[in-house]
């Protein structure tokens, strides 16, 4: 029988893979959690008594309904929790789990990998009680812990105000929220946002709670440095009429928005293409997600878009992946890509509206460290291109350096990578190259034993 | 590969050291393990990042610079949480549940 | 940029044509290099790392010792850290097949004046306790090491520039000819834009693509792409100095001074020059796991972090093929090394200068006459199927003994 392979189970993942078990083909759904959510939809440890009502406010509805139709989905399809992906090659996916390896083939490929944070290497990004802005809210939806005690959330996205909202519905407290874009930036973008009004308008509810709670709130300000010894003690940074400004905290939630995991598209053959508007490399596809002869890409692996979008992509990619192997789909796809659409335009004024300060990475101090796997500083890297006649291309940069090398393969140093080699030529706009991806995608023990079942 | 690789500096849960904040208990059994040989405990269904940055102010020290590590991205995709789950096996602390009993090392034997 | 002179054109930017470019200018021939994409940029800066010397060829075996020497003073002639390391290299024997092979390789080295002890499996596993039960012996080489192949082709590179050489990047060479008087090649950049250089010699450094140029001249050489597959950990504590070698290439490792240890392992894989995409398939990747951690237990705890591969140009012999065309005086052949490119390096491009600028060369270089591919009956040294997947030999053409037309 057909089989189609679904990686991913967040809000894309569960989409496709609902529509894909009403057809007549199997469904093999693989995810590197536990349980399902992605991040998006992120669900507690089994046994924690975290209250996510409280804690989603008005988006527990849709978390709920998320994961009725995820309990759902998992029972009909071949579920496969707690297992990676690591390799695409030969219309099979490549897999490891509680240390064993097989692989599956298949007729059609739905990646549905999600996202992680992007980040702009600062001083003191490594220093322990620093994470990501998607770390700071995995660990309290999963383990229900806060990142500290006095949070900084800063970077730029409108997860900022999320977050701290929920760190303070948790019982957290929140030093400041740092955004670096400027509030006019926001009302430029608001035509755009226009577009979806109801998560416009969650976003404004957010900001004012935090208001009413005496959170301060910084727009346009740029971070300079996270201050500390064994760990973060402050947020250095400049206001936007350019006065120092010292933020005492024990922890920091820090991202610039989202950037797609593209890794496995890579290795599946598609052709990976800059959008510059979100600043991030994405898969070249089609409206529904056709990103190569039998791959499909839906959610934020293909195009940062958000939870909503991410289904709404999920349902079309599965659509297009049985329309292709000749079977119908229960997809509604005129009414889909008409909303896809609309989330799309909303994000592309999410970006303008949160934008990644790229040209920030001219300023960086060469002692910075860009990678944090191999401990490589921008000077590194600067010193590299120059001997390189100037040239940017990270991947030789990589080569000279072994920035992004490490065990993440660059999915945190990359974005900075790029701007700190375009700063080198002399423009931002030249902020294009990419790292390439190895198989493994991510480390792999080397005692893995192959499945010798059939 | 040098520099300096002590244990991280452990104290009673909820003391200014210790990176996180534990907001919501578990109702889970009772697990043992050990951190760097001294007994620690954690609830089912803990990830061994928690059960350790809840008491902990770090998880590993980079195996180049020596500096103080806790994770940064904790949902698997930065690797900077690698622990050693004694002698053999190794694995990202912030996906990896405690187990009862488990030997929590953060730095390496050396493989000879 | 177009119109370009020059006394010597060489095709291709790895490490060969690089260090012919060096070894010119040292002679003050006018020179330029043409590299399609950049210096070191396909097999160059791909391969294992090992300079290694023992059990090398017995044809390859003189001119390797005086690459060796040459790479002994890499660091001095270039003025930078290209990580050269010697070490030394120990291969290993699994089985007495194996073995037997060990003591042939060392009386051959020995005769050459290379030091190689041998040792029994006790010795072995007493001076690399880490080794698994497998090993029934092996046999050290001392003089043998490694160097970072990612940073030397761009640091030899940079070298013959500070010397004189015009090393142009993103010209690619597609099409070249001789019109009686001077080489004629017709280049393009990326962006379409139009590049031509003549030249008075021209030397055909093209690695895996070096066919194709030879054809241009009526020559053959059948060349056929294959890769290495390769994979690094994470940073371990430090265990080992030399490179471990299983004897019939089926695992190799060695750890860098950062603690990582570089893994490769036999057979080579099919690759696609045409479109230059290569990838290690994961079956290759636990294959390769599998074997290491028979041979080396301690290692099961690590984590393999990346792969990769690139794109080198083999013949069936495994030799190179250096010196003259039989086609067309001036034309100079440097390519086919087969996988050991590296290491010879330096004795290669000492070897294409000298008859370049002198006419002759005290390089022990007749094994790899190009006309060795027109006469029947090159006696086969290596299994085939043992150095390669079937796949890439169901690609390898059979070699043409025809003469060339011209």
């Amino acid at each position: 029988m057909t089989r189609v392979v679904v990686v991913g189970a967040g809000p894309a993942g569960i989409a496709a893979a609902d529509v894909l078990s009403r057809a007549a083909v199997e469904v093999t759904l693989i995810d590197e959690a536990e349980r399902p959510g992605g991040q998006y939809h992120r669900a507690p440890a089994s046994g924690l008594q975290l209250d996510m009502r409280r804690l989603l406010d008005a988006a527990h509805a849709s978390y709920a309904a998320f994961h009725a139709q995820a309990a759902s989905v998992c029972a009909r399809v071949d579920y496969r929790p707690a297992t990676l992906v690591w390799g695409v090659h030969g219309r099979a996916v490549h897999l490891a789990a509680r240390g064993f390896a097989q692989s599956v083939g298949y007729d059609a490929l739905v990646l549905a990998t999600g996202a992680t944070d992007r980040v702009m290497p600062l001083p003191g990004w490594t220093l322990p009680g620093v994470f990501t802005l998607g770390g700071a809210q995995a660990v309290l939806k999963d383990q229900g812990c806060l990142i500290g005690r006095r949070v900084v959330f800063c970077g730029s996205s409108p997860l900022l105000y999320l977050a701290a909202v929920q760190y303070l519905r948790a019982g957290g407290k929140v030093a400041a929220v740092i955004d670096t874009t400027r509030f006019a930036e926001k009302l430029r973008a608001l035509p755009d946002m226009l577009a979806a009004p109801g998560v416009l308008g969650q976003g404004l509810r957010h900001m004012a709670a935090l208001k009413r709670r005496g959170v301060p709130i910084l727009h346009g300000a740029t971070i300079d440095a996270f201050e500390g010894k064994a760990r973060v003690s402050a947020v250095r940074c400049t206001s936007p009429d350019s006065a120092p400004l010292r933020v005492a905290c024990d922890a920091v939630a820090y991202g610039h928005g989202l950037r797609p995991e593209t890794q496995l598209a890579e290795l599946a053959g598609c052709t990976l293409r800059f959008d510059p508007v979100q600043r991030v490399h994405v898969p070249e596809t089609d409206p529904d997600g056709r990103a190569g002869h039998a791959i499909y890409v839906a959610g934020d692996g293909g195009s940062i878009g958000g939870g909503q979008a991410a289904a709404v992509s999920g349902r079309l990619a599965a659509a297009a992946a049985l329309h292709d192997l000749g079977l119908a789909a229960d997809v509604d796809v005129a009414a889909s890509r008409a909303s896809l659409a609309r989330l799309r335009r909303f994000q592309k004024g999410v970006a303008a509206a949160f934008r990644w300060p790229g040209e920030r990475a001219a300023a960086l101090d060469d002692a910075v460290i860009l990678c944090r796997c191999e401990n490589v500083t921008v000077g590194e890297v600067r010193a590299a291109i120059a001997l390189q006649d100037g040239v940017a291309d990270v991947n030789r940069a990589k080569a000279a350096t072994r920035c992004g090398m490490g065990r993440c393969q660059g999915r945190f140093c990359g974005a900075g990578l790029a701007e700190v080699a375009a700063a080198c030529v002399g423009g931002h706009d030249h902020g294009r190259d990419r790292l390439r991806v190895q198989t493994p995608i991510k480390p792999l023990p080397m005692a893995l034993a192959g499945d010798l079942s059939p | 590969m040098t520099g300096p690789s002590g244990p991280p500096a452990a104290a009673p849960e909820g003391t200014p050291s210790a990176i996180l904040h534990r907001v919501a208990a578990f109702d889970t059994p009772l697990l043992r393990f050990t951190l760097d040989g001294r007994p620690m405990q954690a609830r089912q269904g803990e990830s061994v990042l928690a059960a350790i940055l809840c008491h902990a102010g770090h998880l590993r020290r980079h195996e180049c610079s020596g500096e103080p590590r806790a994770g940064f991205c904790l949902m698997g995709a930065c690797q900077d949480c690698w622990v050693w789950f004694g002698p053999g096996e190794r694995g990202r602390a912030c996906t990896t549940p405690v187990a009862d009993g488990m030997q929590v090392s953060t730095s390496p034997d050396p493989p000879a | 940029m177009s119109g370009t002179d020059a006394g010597v054109a060489i095709v291709g930017g790895g490490l060969v044509g690089c260090m012919i470019a060096y070894a010119l200018r040292q002679r003050r021939r006018s020179v330029i290099v043409l590299e399609r994409g950049h210096v070191g940029g396909e097999s160059s800066g791909v391969s294992f790392g090992s300079l290694r010397l023992q059990g090398q060829h017995e044809a390859e075996l003189p001119l390797a010792l005086r690459a060796q020497a040459l790479w002994e003073t890499i660091e001095a002639e270039t003025g930078e850290s290209v990580e050269f390391r010697r070490h030394g290299h120990v291969h290993l024997a699994l089985d007495a097949e194996q073995q037997a092979r060990l003591e042939r390789n060392a009386r051959n080295a020995r005769a050459h004046g290379l030091d190689v002890t041998l040792l029994d499996r006790d010795e072995a596993l007493g001076r690399w306790p880490f080794l698994g039960g497998q090993v029934v012996g092996a046999s050290f080489s001392t003089r043998d090491a490694v160097v970072n192949p990612r940073l030397v082709a761009p640091a030899v590179a940079r070298a013959a520039r500070r010397l004189g050489a015009t090393i142009q990047e993103g010209v690619e060479i597609i099409a070249a000819e001789h019109d009686g008087v001077r080489f004629r090649l017709h280049g393009r950049t990326a962006d379409g834009a139009v590049r031509s250089v003549t030249a008075e010699t021209l030397v055909n450094a093209a690695g895996a693509w070096a066919g194709t140029l030879a054809a241009w001249f009526g020559e053959t050489i059948p060349l056929f792409p294959a890769g290495p597959a390769e994979l690094v950990t994470e940073p371990i504590p430090a265990f080992v100095a030399p490179v471990m070698h299983v004897v019939d290439g089926s695992i190799l490792f060695r750890q860098t001074e950062r603690g990582n240890v570089v893994i490769g392992g036999h057979p080579r894989m099919r690759v696609d020059a045409a479109t230059r995409t290569a990838r290690v398939p994961p079956d290759k990747i636990l294959t390769n796991l599998a074997r290491l951690v028979a041979l080396v237990p301690r290692l099961r705890a690590h984590q393999v972090i990346r792969s990769w591969t690139g794109i080198e140009g083999y013949v069936e012999d495994m030799m190179p093929v250096l010196g003259p065309s039989i086609s067309t005086p001036g034309l100079f052949h440097a390519c086919a090394f087969s996988g050991h490119g590296l290491q010879l390096g330096p004795a290669a491009a000492a070897a294409i200068a000298e008859l370049i600028v002198e006419g002759t060369t005290t390089m022990p270089i007749a094994p790899f006459d190009i006309r060795r591919f027109y006469v029947s009956g090159q006696p086969r040294t290596l299994s085939l199927a043992e150095e390669f997947q079937p796949d890439v030999l169901a690609q390898a053409a059979p070699p043409s003994r025809a003469r060339p037309s011209s």
